[in-house]
């Protein structure tokens, strides 16, 4: 239950890859030709047929709310090479990114190993369902300005990992309005898009920008994406940086040298992607499967008297456990974790690797699994719920 | 600021200068206003509440990029980028664009491709769409996260293949190996983990043009030429290293260690065992790490046998630690496009630090599986492997065989997919600039991209490098030909 990965729609992967003419999906219909183009193919522009896929695939998600061009799409070898690529281009070392918490644990390798970049924390807490406030944000700026370090940008999870909740409209529009007067980026990481339960809920920054002329507003945002969550194949490494800005686009394009995307893999996505009669199928199949695992798993809970995060997307649900720990601190969280993976065998991230700032928050994944796993999952927390209700008891 | 200097007559006196610089302020401020006001539009659209802030140009101006970003957007100046630009913009086709640029700037080859494409299509789909128990496809095999550092049984048969092209008398351990997306990350990578930000690697040129954006790009890394020259065909020698290397120390360089590609690129020979000794001496005596770049590997045509670094380092004379070796299959297997690459080290913590690391490179999954079946399957690598070196070495002979005719010689060379042209007797003037001057003409009057070696850092001027493993045997005379218009015309 702490591997956000995406098995619950793997079927209907399973049924289009073999149907479709196996050389047809391999390396598009050109045959022999077609694996000679295949084998050569390094330009880092992408495949234009895979990026157009691309493209088309990230507007059905949103409904055609928004548009992409697919000479924006750069490709990367992974959301993870997405995020630590843009983090080169739009951040020196010592400079920091500002992510509000808490926050995906492997943003402090990603976004820092080999960059040299920090990571200064807008904090945000339950008070106020962790929405990002101005308040949070000023005092983000203001933490980094005391600290010497300049901040170039705003990098957010929408919607968010860990808490599985879309970041609301008027959230989005505030941020870019910060952005705008401190002169900085704004990071979309849009990787779990795709996975919220009902769609009209997902605002995704690039409907913002849509709506927008002026291209030093537009120009400070940048979106990541990936097929790992929301088409369940994180073995295939493919992710992309989509820049509004010409400069970012172009460096992010020869850097991405460094993390293509194989050719085959292009081939391969590609038309299953530009199936639209697919794609419309899957991505609404799909959210109604994630839908009801998320009820499932929260009704479950509830029943064992445990309550979540009113989450609306992702692979996973927000659980707090702070009325049973010992202490409110990180040892104290800490505790129970350990507890839980000994005792209940259960894998399930502790909120202060995801840096929150309130102890006692769990995220638990359920899309990893078959409906039967998670069935005794349930069930054995339900069974340490009672036993410690009892000895509450006596 | 026009309206300072009239005011400056009027006001005088003490704190005049205050007020004289306030004053225009002020109305240059309300000016500003007054001209923001007029620029915003009448009727916001209603569907955005912000879109109105935002239209009105309140931002504070254009936000900036990194300052190791501002760089690589630039327009590139190396003719060896610049080459692959002119031909992208107007490639020769035999059929359809016969008067377009002949590529000779990338080393790629085509020569075996019959040989993959049978096997593709006899198991590529096997190999890729594993079956569950029940008989039916199991998309988790090639949908799941993986290890990053890439399922050990393609390191494996990763090991066997790499000990088989390098003449069989070194073995390799998989769990000293790290998979990687292409050769350009693992030497970024390695690059990484040997060296701090502001060191230098030692480089013996002429050197690969990529090397300067795989180190440089982000890494921060130097990379200090070692030239190499023709007496020596272009051999890398002790002294030339020891040179160098005291240069940088002198400028306050630290040098962290000694990258080169065996066989080298651009040149195409092959180190003996000999140098490859002097090479890891020099290194254990300087205390610092050995990069070698063993990409054309399995691309030797000639008769001197390829002693690949592993070797070496395993013969008990020296800190095998220090050693790391980069391989991929873009070049022997002619998969550029699949994105696969290999580091090699010796070093538990350099393999550690590349495992975590290829969390941003790392080769898919189902490709993955492709290529354990593709190199476990002996028998036809073997096959490949033979018609690769045999077919490579029949079009080498005829490449520069072509030249001869034409006066023109070339360096001498056993290996990679290229040869190293001596074009001096082209040169108007002996200098780089005269060589600049052949590259364009060669680009635009021949109409044939040769990478020079300027854009290799090669000290002496005049020598070009001249990929042939793309081209078919029927191409070769319309090069000639056109060499051939060039240099007549040059010498009337």
């Amino acid at each position: 239950m702490g591997l956000a990965e995406n098995q619950v729609s793997f079927d209907l992967l399973e049924s289009y890859l073999e149907k479709k003419n196996p050389e047809g999906s391999m390396w598009g219909s050109k045959g022999a030709l077609g694996f000679r183009e295949n084998a050569l193919f390094q330009d880092y522009h992408g495949l234009k047929s895979f990026r157009q896929a691309m493209a088309s695939f990230m507007e059905q998600i949103r409904g055609g709310k928004a548009r992409f061009d697919p000479d924006r799409i750069v490709l990367t070898a992974g959301a993870t090479a997405a995020n630590e690529l843009l983090t080169f281009i739009l951040a020196d070392p010592n400079d920091a990114l500002l992510v509000p918490t808490p926050y995906y644990p492997g943003f402090d390798r990603d976004l820092r190993w080999r960059t040299g970049v920090k990571i200064v924390p807008i904090h945000c807490d339950s008070s106020n369902h962790f929405q990002i406030t101005p308040e949070a944000l000023e005092s983000a700026c203001q933490t980094a300005h005391d600290a010497n370090i300049r901040v170039r940008g705003v990098l957010i999870t929408n919607p968010s990992n860990p808490l599985g909740a879309t970041v609301q409209k008027k959230v989005l529009e505030d941020l870019l309005d910060f952005c705008v007067r401190k002169n900085i980026h704004l990071v979309s990481d849009e990787i779990y898009s795709g996975s919220v339960f009902h769609a009209s809920e997902f605002t995704s920054v690039a409907e913002i920008v849509e709506n927008i002329d002026d291209v030093t507003v537009k120009e400070r945002v940048h979106i990541v994406y990936s097929f790992s969550k929301d088409l369940g194949l994180p073995g295939f490494r493919v992710g992309t940086i989509y820049s509004y800005n010409d400069s970012v686009v172009r460096t992010a394009r020869r850097m991405s040298s460094f993390t293509l995307v194989s050719s085959q893999t292009q081939h391969m996505l590609a038309s299953m992607l530009s199936d639209e009669e697919f794609t419309e199928k899957y991505i609404r199949i799909n959210r109604e499967r994630l839908l009801r695992r998320y009820e499932t798993i929260v009704e479950g809970l509830k029943k064992a008297g445990i309550e979540c995060f009113k989450g609306n997307a992702g692979l996973f649900c927000w659980m707090n456990l702070s009325f049973l720990l010992d202490k409110k601190t990180k040892d104290g969280e800490l505790e129970l974790w350990d507890v839980i993976l000994k005792e209940l065998k259960l894998n399930i991230s502790p909120g202060s690797s995801c840096h929150c700032s309130e102890y006692g928050w769990f995220r638990v994944c359920f899309a990893n699994m078959s409906e039967n796993t998670l069935e005794i999952a349930l069930k054995r927390i339900h069974e340490f719920m009672d036993q410690r209700r009892r000895f509450l008891i006596i | 600021m026009r309206l300072i200097v009239p005011l400056r007559g009027v006001i005088q006196g003490r704190g005049g200068l205050f007020v004289g610089s306030l004053i225009p302020c002020c109305l240059f401020y309300v000016l500003q206003l007054y001209l923001k006001r007029r620029r915003s539009p009448p009727d916001p659209p209603p569907t955005s509440s912000r879109s109105n802030l935002f239209s009105r140009g309140n931002s504070i101006g254009r936000v900036r990029v990194s300052s190791r970003a501002v760089p690589v957007a630039k327009p590139t100046d190396s003719p060896y980028y610049i080459g692959l630009e002119r031909v992208k913009a107007d490639p020769y086709d035999q059929m359809n664009n016969r008067d377009g640029i002949i590529q000779l700037g990338l080393a790629e080859s085509s020569l075996c491709f019959d040989l993959l494409q049978r096997w593709m299509s006899e198991n590529l789909m096997e190999s890729m769409m594993i079956q569950s128990d029940d008989g039916e496809f199991d998309i988790s095999s090639i949908a799941m996260y993986k290890p990053f550092e890439g399922l050990l049984e393609l390191r494996v048969a990763f090991a066997d293949f790499m000990s088989r092209i390098m003449g069989g008398n070194v073995s390799f351990d998989p769990s000293n190996m790290v998979i990687t997306a292409g050769g350009t990350p693992a030497i970024e990578v390695l690059a990484f983990c040997l060296a701090d930000h502001g060191n230098a690697l030692l480089i013996p040129s002429p050197y690969y043009p990529g090397f300067d954006r795989d180190i440089k790009f982000r890494t921060g890394v130097e990379l200090i030429p070692v030239h190499c020259r023709s007496s020596d065909n272009f051999t890398v020698t002790v002294s030339a290293l020891e040179q160098a290397f005291n240069q940088a120390r002198k400028r306050g360089s630290k040098v962290s260690g000694i990258l080169f590609s065996n066989p080298s690129n651009p040149v195409g020979n092959i180190l003996s065992r000999e140098t490859l000794h002097d090479i890891l001496r020099f290194a254990q005596e300087k205390n610092i790490h050995v990069i070698s770049d063993e990409i054309f590997a399995g691309s030797v045509y000639g008769d001197k046998e390829f002693v690949s670094m592993a070797e070496v380092a395993v013969s008990g004379e020296f800190d095998k630690s220090r050693v790391h070796i980069i391989y991929g299959l873009s070049k022997d297997l002619s998969i550029p496009g699949f994105r696969a690459g290999v580091i090699y080290s010796f070093h538990e913590d350099v393999v550690n630090a590349a495992k975590k690391l290829m969390r941003f490179s790392s080769v898919p999954v189902p490709v993955q599986r492709i290529l354990i079946s593709l190199l476990s399957d002996t028998r036809f690598i073997e096959e490949y492997m033979a018609s690769h070196r045999q077919r490579i070495r029949e079009k080498y002979i005829r490449f520069v065989e072509g030249l001869k005719q034409l006066g023109i010689p070339c360096a001498e060379s056993d290996g990679g997919l290229y040869c190293w042209v001596d074009m001096r007797s082209l040169l108007t003037s002996y200098s780089e600039k005269g060589e600049l001057e052949l590259f364009e003409k060669l680009l635009s009057v021949a109409k044939i991209n040769a990478t020079p070696g300027t854009a290799c850092y090669c000290i002496e001027p005049g020598w070009f490098r001249c990929c042939f493993t793309a081209l078919a045997d029927e191409d070769i005379p319309v090069i000639m030909a056109r060499i051939r218009q060039l240099a007549e015309s040059a010498r009337s």
